[in-house]
């Protein structure tokens, strides 16, 4: 966080003036570390194991915040009968589809629940269509939960005592046994005392007085068990009661300005705005059996409805009427995973023939780069919009593959343009920051030349395809022309006005007031709005998101300063602040409370709960929506109000954590004879080969990371001088041992091999990479930042040349942060030898096209 | 008068009149430093904006002088930020005015091996024309008897730095052109 996050690590620094524990958790030892109380270091991709271990020691020593843990989690819900935990099926659940490797979550669920149907059909044809509900599955539909959990319903049967033996609670407590202290040091090579110091320091601090908070970068995403990292330590908080309450929660560093807004209002293929899912071919061919399928009977999601209907109402206005279902129809559908690596071998394949690159660098960004640039290298056209000339704009003239030969520009066909792009100062428009709050930025000049926003781009464009397609009569341009296009635009440029988009977010009712919360939101045309959970940001007509009351003249808590979603609210779910009966667990950490004497919840936050609900409030027969929510059920956007120790449903690769192996490792599995995520996506293609697991050939583990002097792919630094001088080149950190057994000298190059490709970088010999013993033998780690690439001021190559697309099956996101490779002193063989080289390695290893591809 | 002002000029003077008895501060200032001024000071405004890099979203003051940003600082009344920015956010100023940026569009032909020159006008336009074009061909009113109404041959990919509005507008357009493949930085 002091690296990559230094501004916000101020306040970490400020919990430390005041007593806080600072506890980090990383392979390498950071500017984080050295101001840390305990660094712990361990192997990358052990996490799970790590934190599994925790709630192990939690669990074993029922040091659990049972008051909060009985109120708030569904510790107490009992599970079917015929589910089968990891502890029976040596590393598996049950519902393993080993055909299509995926998994059927039915046995996962609450006795006495509904079994959700993924698919919302149940026929033979559908099945055989959809393989089994696999390809559904495979439309990353979990993502849809980012502003809330996935859909139960149903006579869910409990257990308060928490005995019985298939209630979640029993079930935890057996699955994460055999995560012992023992088993950690084995894993993740941290000795058990400084295991035990961490238990203690984390249990010590939680419960009704006091709080602990997970801050994480996304790394922890970037594995093929990301999403079950996350969801370990959503176990754990929830056990110790850390969530919803002030310091406590699990906070995501995001590495991009507007990283939330990008999946508030998703360029995502799975997502339209508000985490509502893009509808599947299959399963939701009409707005009925889209809602039905993908909406809860409970919670806030059962307002489904009036957040589509809106926004199908903000997108073709009077084109979308109750007689063609609100325009639902003009929504494109999905057959399956259409993620950007899916796009890239669709680009190979020949059937994506046109890309739009808009402030992204794939060519050095993405993993396994080469597979990016040959997928950019079949296009017919590729537009690239950017600050300077990034590698994803010049691969075909000085790209790696035209240094290799594998690729000839005078052969290569793709048309090729560049856009220069406008800066963050020479545009009005909000970003939404990792804590879900949107800031505004001013214009301050006009961009210069030919650079122009990307509003002004998409908003052109638009408007040039419409007078281009005006007057057709084919069904298909339909929704284009029928689109609400019309944004007023300023100055001699042109630009549209960036606050009209706002507004149009924002909503409006029937006779065109902008509304001033989504419980406005109506499911019969009568209201607009572009995205639901940002309906607010214009109530009153007033830019919410603008708003710059200083920090000095408002309490600790700020709410005016900027907008946060939902509903400016800035801890979520924070009616678990407060205890059962409205009153805050402690008086330190009281954030809301129930006034008896207003009937109102009440406090320094905006609560997340119906603000006139008390806490003894009971849901009627037959509620729906959030009106079937007890005033206890604080997890209002969950459909039984609970925060999941264990998913019932939801989460593709099993209903509680487990510790795989990462695709490529050097050690196999000791806690389960499984030895990876079995349902881990992988890809088959002649450059994306993969290594064997415990390949002696690739004997030391590589995390990539970030620098504080550079950002991400480097198109916002290392065209920037002060930046490119700061960390002039790209290099390795390797402990002097590692630098020792392989004749590494500090400052001289080395040479980094994976099965795809060969790095060079300079050496950077450093005790702050520490050799680790792992089952009792010796493991190097090799840190590599992954900002460069050949072009800019500061160059080198791009680390993520070496990792393979081999995915999370919840998120379609790479595995980056966990590889097995080599390393040699020196620089990497030139042009075609290159290649010749990795093949050696390949043969060495013994790798086919099958080698990675078992379950 | 003239005396005077020598007299009240002069260092040891200063120093003696108690308010710097040591010398180190007012009292030893020369009239060049009084009279330096921090070049934000003839700035013509001031603009409120946000920091482009990470995600923890620092307040940053823009400073305007004659149509040109000559300043960033970090905004002290942020709740966030209290008036820090980090080394990236430091040079924001040479991110958005450098030699680095470049400032016009241009074109590489299929099978050419030099960029060339094309107007931003021009440039629009073609892409308009590809973006139709592929769009038909690539069409699919149905897969495997289902109705998709879509095309999968256009891809976007980026938006994570973008402005929410952009990204809205990315989304809305091509969701209504029926390209699905939309991604950005979030998944990566």
């Amino acid at each position: 966080m002091a690296e990559c996050h230094p501004v916000g690590f101020q306040w970490v620094m400020e919990a430390k003036a005041r007593g806080a524990t600072l506890i980090h958790v990383d392979p390498r030892f950071t500017r984080t570390s050295a101001l840390a109380d305990v660094h712990v270091s361990l192997r990358a991709g052990s996490d799970i194991a790590f934190l599994g271990g925790l709630v192990n020691h939690v669990l074993q020593n029922e040091a659990d915040f049972r008051e909060y843990v009985l109120a708030y989690t569904n510790a107490a819900a009992i599970v079917r009968e015929d589910f089968r935990d990891t502890e029976d099926l040596d590393g598996v659940f049950s519902g393993l589809d080993t055909e299509h490797r995926t998994y059927d979550p039915a046995t996962w669920q609450y006795e006495g629940a509904d079994v959700p149907s993924v698919a919302g059909e149940g026929d033979e044809e559908f099945e055989e269509r959809t393989q089994a509900g696999a390809t559904i599955r495979e439309a990353a539909r979990v993502e849809a939960h980012g502003s809330g959990g996935a859909g139960v319903s149903g006579d869910i049967h409990t257990d308060e005592t928490l005995r019985h033996p298939r209630c979640v609670y029993q079930i935890l407590k057996r699955h994460f046994a055999r995560y012992t202290p023992d088993m950690v040091e084995q894993v993740c090579g941290v000795p058990p005392d400084t295991f035990r110091q961490v238990c203690e320091l984390v249990t010590a601090n939680s419960g009704r007085e006091r709080t602990t908070a997970f801050a994480y970068a996304v790394g922890w995403t970037q594995h093929t068990v990301g999403v079950q990292y996350i969801r370990t330590a959503s176990i754990l908080q929830s056990l110790l009661g850390n969530i919803g309450r002030p310091g406590g929660g699990i906070l995501a560093l995001r590495g991009h300005a507007s990283i939330q807004g990008s999946t508030d209002i998703p360029t995502l293929f799975n997502l339209l705005p508000g985490y509502i899912p893009m509808p599947h071919a299959h399963a939701d061919q009409t707005l009925e059996s889209f809602i039905e399928a993908e909406g809860t009977v409970k919670g806030y999601w059962g307002n489904m409805r009036s957040y589509l209907v809106s926004l199908l109402k903000a997108w073709w206005g009077e084109s979308a009427t109750a007689d063609n279902d609100y325009a639902f129809d003009y929504l494109p559908r999905l057959t399956g995973d259409h993620s950007t690596n899916e796009t890239v071998l669709a680009q190979m394949e020949g059937t994506c023939k046109g890309y739009f690159l808009m402030g992204e660098n794939p060519a050095v960004g993405s993993t396994n780069a080469k597979m990016q640039r040959l997928g950019m290298a079949a296009l017919d056209w590729l537009v690239v919009r950017d600050f300077a000339l990034i590698e994803s704009a010049t691969w075909w003239k000085d790209g790696p593959e035209i240094e290799t030969r594998e690729l000839r520009t005078e052969e290569n066909g793709t048309e090729v343009f560049f856009l220069p792009a406008a800066s963050h100062t020479e545009k009005s428009g909000s970003f939404t920051n990792t804590q879900r709050l949107l800031q505004w930025h001013r214009e301050a000049v006009r961009p210069q030349g030919e650079a122009r926003s990307d509003l002004w781009f998409t908003y052109h464009l638009g408007r040039r395809i419409r007078e281009k397609l005006a007057g057709s009569t084919d069904d298909m341009d339909r929704p284009i022309l029928d689109l609400t296009w019309d944004y007023p635009v300023h100055g001699d440029i042109l630009e549209p006005d960036a606050e009209a988009v706002l507004v149009e977010i924002n909503g409006h009712d029937a006779r065109g007031a902008p509304l001033s919360a989504y419980t406005e939101l109506k499911g019969d045309g009568s209201t607009t709005c572009g995205c639901w959970i940002y309906c607010g940001v214009y109530a009153d007509g007033v830019n919410q998101a603008d708003r710059r009351k200083p920090h000095t003249e408002q309490d600790w808590v700020a709410k005016e300063w900027g907008w946060a979603w939902p509903a400016n609210r800035r801890i979520l779910y924070n009616r678990a602040s407060a205890d059962p009966d409205g009153r805050p667990w402690s008086e330190r950490k009281a954030l809301l409370w129930w006034d008896p004497e207003h009937r109102r919840w009440s406090g320094p936050d905006v609560p997340d709960f119906q603000p006139d609900k008390p806490p003894d409030f009971r849901p009627a027969e037959g509620a729906r929506g959030p009106d079937a929510l007890r005033g206890t059920d604080a997890f209002v956007m969950q459909a039984d109000g609970k925060a999941w120790l264990y998913a019932p449903a939801g989460v593709v690769d099993g209903p509680l954590p487990a510790h795989y192996e990462p695709h490529e490792s050097p050690f196999t599995n000791p806690l389960y004879s499984q030895q990876s995520n079995p349902i881990r996506q992988v890809v088959k293609h002649p450059v994306n080969r993969y290594q064997p697991p415990g390949s002696p050939v690739f004997p030391y583990v590589t995390t990539t990371y970030r620098l504080t002097e550079h950002h991400t792919a480097g198109g916002m630094s290392r065209w920037v001088p002060y930046l490119a001088e700061l960390m002039p080149e790209f290099f390795c950190e390797v402990s002097p041992e590692l630098a020792a057994e392989r004749g590494l000298e500090h400052l001289g190059w080395a040479t980094i091999v994976s099965a795809r490709t060969a790095v060079e970088a300079r050496v950077l010999v450093t005790e702050r990479m520490t050799p680790l013993t792992v089952q009792g033998r010796t493991l190097h780690q090799i840190g590599l930042p992954y900002h460069w690439g050949p072009n800019g001021y500061s160059t080198g190559d791009a680390a993520n040349e070496l990792a393979p697309v081999v995915l999370d099956p919840n998120t379609h996101i790479q595995e980056s942060k966990a590889m097995a490779c080599d390393i040699r002193p020196g620089r990497r063989p030139r042009g075609p030898a290159l290649l010749e080289f990795v093949r050696d390695y390949r043969r060495r290893a013994g790798i086919t096209d099958e080698t990675g591809m078992e379950m | 008068m003239a005396v005077r002002r020598w007299l009240k000029a002069w260092p040891v003077f200063r120093q003696l009149r108690g308010e710097d008895p040591s010398g180190r501060g007012e009292a030893a200032k020369s009239r060049h430093t009084a009279e330096l001024r921090a070049r934000v000071s003839t700035a013509d405004e001031v603009v409120k904006s946000i920091c482009p890099y990470c995600a923890v979203g620092c307040g940053q003051d823009v400073f305007v002088k004659d149509g040109r940003v000559i300043h960033i600082d970090g905004d002290p009344d942020s709740p966030i930020s209290r008036g820090r920015l980090c080394p990236k956010g430091s040079a924001s100023l040479q991110l958005t005015t450098g030699p680095g940026r470049w400032y016009e569009v241009l074109y590489r032909r299929p099978y050419g091996t030099e960029w060339e020159r094309l107007g931003l006008d021009e440039a629009m336009d073609m892409i308009a024309d590809r973006v139709i074009e592929t769009r038909r061909q690539g069409w699919q009113w149905e897969e495997n008897g289902v109705r998709v109404r879509r095309t999968m041959g256009i891809a976007s990919l980026g938006g994570a730095t973008l402005d929410n509005e952009e990204n809205y507008l990315i989304k809305k357009l091509f969701t209504a052109l029926g390209a699905i493949q939309i991604e950005n930085q979030a998944r990566i």
